[in-house]
């Protein structure tokens, strides 16, 4: 049984050195990927264009759009002086917002009377929407503060803040979604890669008829499967090395945890990704077919489902269920907590577990597929 | 096994009402056969017959719907995977990695088959041998001409020793002097005392098969040697006309009702009639009235081809009625 495990898998090898436009493809694609999804996907909103509409022309006025401009977040793109102009500013997107100063508003200040400053969003964006809305409110409560500790510092009261709220972000400090995409994105570009290239690999065979001459063999259908997996195995590894390497310079991501547990709980999820390729290759027969269901098969779940873009938590109950059908939600958790947390074993057991169950199952299916369509 | 053990009178096949529906469609009709140890059997028939897969019912590649068959001793329906390790089997489609060496390939197909070693270097010479191919282990298989690809995929089929090989249209698209070699190479293995289960459709082939059975739409129509098949089933004579546009001849001949079957041999026109001095007086009066010279009219020996033309033909009218 090893000996005609090994000969799959060398014959593997070889056909697979010598397609070289595959081994590009395999290699390359990853890289490709990682470099656009890292720098086109980032849920931290920056230069946020501002035009200011400002009826006050105060001092106090100016110290607050210095305050906003001064951070990276917002630029100020423009004066106006006509309220009419907001709605097309907005329309035309000159402008992501549009804040207004109310006349008299400094004199109103030191009246110490409450003011209002109006923001106008351009709301089509709903979640971009939304942090520039936080991003103000902060705005406005530290001026608010500094305001106030200056006011009574002028009567000669010395102020201080009662309670402050000092956001610390665990594991990923600077908040940046790059940093916690990326696992997620590792976990997607070698679930492609590996049901991709096992399925194109075995529909091939059934292709050009070289299943027939194997069929025949004493090859069973398991051996013929492990064989068939060892190789790509291989390329999958290498792949992630590949991966790893570009994170760790481009994007500064970290290995935190042990690498041996990195190593093993990798091996496990490129194991049942190629039992994903395998079904895939089961139920297609020609390679267009495989490649189609292979791509969508692998690709939207781990995109959308595996918690990669979009939290679980938020999604609905039913959904929810749904989503465990893609193994990225359960190897991408293993990977923040060993490539960010740096945390062992203890914590993500229960995605380990998941992760043998789900290649077994589908292995067990495979087979029994293979078999079965040898009734016709 | 059944039979007596005496060498050359063992089957090495024996089917017996072997169905295949695919759906509601028939591709094997309850056929029964038996193949002798050592023998070619040549298993004829057009396209879409059923012969491949009957080929592959035999090789245990597919299961069969009903009945049941004993190759080399084991029974296809329940024991499919001791069928596989006793028989060797030539795909239809060419059955090699295109994109591995010569030598790859081997090694490969000889690995599956559990070969290591020394008996792996043996078989690996004796392929290449045989196959034309000393010293151009390193070729790529796609490389290679069609007729010494053919040589080597029967080779790799025949790796392990097998008592029993099965070759589905194995010279297809082969140039003629290829296909005469090939054939040599299948007889040395006959000689070897291994059994030969062959499909083709070129009907001169099936003259050098020691048995033929005729199949149309998955129904056996015919079977014996070569020479019985040609005097069992024609018991009409043979005449072989030659003349002035053959084309008009025929149609002509086709609606006399004193012709039974009528088939064109490049410039000739072979008739089948009961009668052969009526039959001669009829043709020339026939031809004479549409002006048409007969140049020369000859009794002949029925070819294969003409004995099958004719069982065809009168099969598809049953099915027909
Ligand atoms: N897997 C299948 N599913 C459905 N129909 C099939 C299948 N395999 C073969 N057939 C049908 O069964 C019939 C017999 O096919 P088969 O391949 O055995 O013919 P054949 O005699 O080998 O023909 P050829 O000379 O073209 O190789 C054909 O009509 C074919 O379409
Ligand atoms: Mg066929």
């Amino acid at each position: 049984m090893l000996n005609r495990i090994k000969a799959i898998a060398l014959k593997e090898i070889r056909q697979l050195k010598r397609d070289t436009r595959m081994l590009f493809v395999l290699f390359v694609f990853p890289l490709l990927l990682l470099v656009i999804f890292g720098y086109a996907i980032n849920f931290d909103v920056h230069h946020i264009k501002m035009v200011v509409l400002d009826q006050d022309k105060s001092f106090d006025s100016r110290n607050f759009i210095n305050s906003l401009t001064s951070s990276s977040y917002f630029d100020l793109v423009g004066y106006i002086n006509d309220e009419n102009k907001i709605k097309e500013i907005l329309d035309k997107k000159e402008a992501q917002c549009v804040i207004v100063f109310p006349k008299d508003m400094s004199r109103q200040l030191y009246a110490n009377q409450n003011v209002k400053i109006q923001i106008l969003i351009d709301g089509v964006d709903g979640n971009t929407a939304t942090v520039i809305q936080n991003y103000f409110n902060y705005a406005v409560q530290s001026y608010s503060q500094k305001f106030i500790s200056n006011v009574l510092a002028v009567k000669g009261i010395k102020s201080y803040v009662p309670i402050d709220l000092e956001p610390v972000f665990w594991f990923n400090p600077d908040l940046s979604s790059t940093f916690f995409l990326i696992p997620g994105l590792i976990a997607m570009i070698l679930i492609i890669t590996a049901v991709v290239s096992i399925s194109l690999s075995i529909v091939r065979e059934k292709e050009r008829g070289t299943i027939e001459q194997i069929n025949v063999s004493p090859l069973t259908s398991f051996e013929m499967l492990i064989g068939k997996t060892i190789p790509y195995i291989i390329i999958s590894l290498l792949i992630t090395v590949v991966i790893l390497t570009a994170g760790y310079i481009l994007f500064q991501i970290p290995i935190k945890g042990n690498y041996f547990l990195l190593l093993i709980t990798t091996l496990l999820f490129i194991f049942a990704s190629l039992n994903l390729g395998i079904f895939v290759s089961s139920v297609s027969q020609t390679q267009q077919v495989a490649f189609q269901i292979a791509t969508i098969i692998s690709m939207l779940p781990s995109t959308i489902l595996s918690g990669f873009i979009f939290p679980i938590e938020s999604m609905p109950v039913p959904i929810q269920w749904l989503t465990n059908i893609t193994p990225s939600k359960f190897f991408l958790i293993i990977l923040r907590d060993i490539l960010l947390k740096g945390v062992g074993i203890e914590a993500f057991w229960q995605q380990v577990l998941y992760l043998v169950l789900f290649s077994a199952i589908l292995l067990g299916l495979s087979t029994l597929i293979n078999k079965r369509s040898k009734v016709g | 096994m059944s039979l007596s053990s005496q060498k050359g009178n063992m089957n090495s096949i024996e089917v017996k009402n072997l169905t295949k529906k695919f759906g509601s469609f028939t591709a094997v009709d309850g056929i029964s056969f038996n193949v002798k140890e050592g023998e070619i059997f040549g298993f004829l028939g057009a396209n879409g017959a059923g012969k491949s897969t009957a080929i592959r019912i035999l090789c245990g590649i597919i299961e069969p719907t009903s009945g049941d068959a004993i190759v080399g001793g084991y029974s296809v329906m329940n024991e499919p995977d001791k069928v596989k390790l006793n028989i060797g089997y030539m795909s239809q489609k060419f059955s090699l990695y295109n994109d591995l060496t010569v030598e790859e390939n081997i090694n490969f197909f000889g690995g599956v088959y559990g070969l290591i070693k020394n008996k792996l270097e043996d078989r690996k010479k004796w392929v290449l041998k045989v196959a034309y191919l000393e010293g151009k282990e390193k070729l790529l298989t796609k490389d290679l001409p069609g007729g010494i690809k053919q040589r080597l995929a029967l080779a790799i089929a025949v790796i392990h020793e097998p008592k029993i090989v099965f070759l589905d249209e194995p010279t297809g698209g082969v140039d003629p002097i290829s296909r005469r070699n090939f054939w040599e190479l299948i007889n040395e293995l006959s000689h070897k005392g291994i059994t030969v289960f062959v499909t083709t459709h070129y009907l001169d082939e099936a003259e050098y098969c020691n048995s033929i059975t005729l199949i149309n739409a998955g129904k056996i129509i015919a079977s014996g040697t070569s020479k019985e098949l040609k005097t069992k089933y024609l018991t009409n004579t043979m005449l072989e006309v030659e003349c002035d546009r053959v084309v008009e001849a025929l149609d002509i001949f086709s609606k006399q009702d004193w012709v039974e079957e009528t088939s064109i041999f490049g410039n000739y026109i072979h008739i089948s009639v009961e009668d052969e001095n009526s039959a001669r007086s009829l043709a020339e009066k026939t031809l004479k009235e549409n002006n048409i010279k007969i140049i020369r009219m000859d009794k002949i020996v029925p070819t294969l081809e003409d004995v099958f033309i004719y069982l065809l033909e009168k099969d598809t009218k049953k099915n027909v009625k």
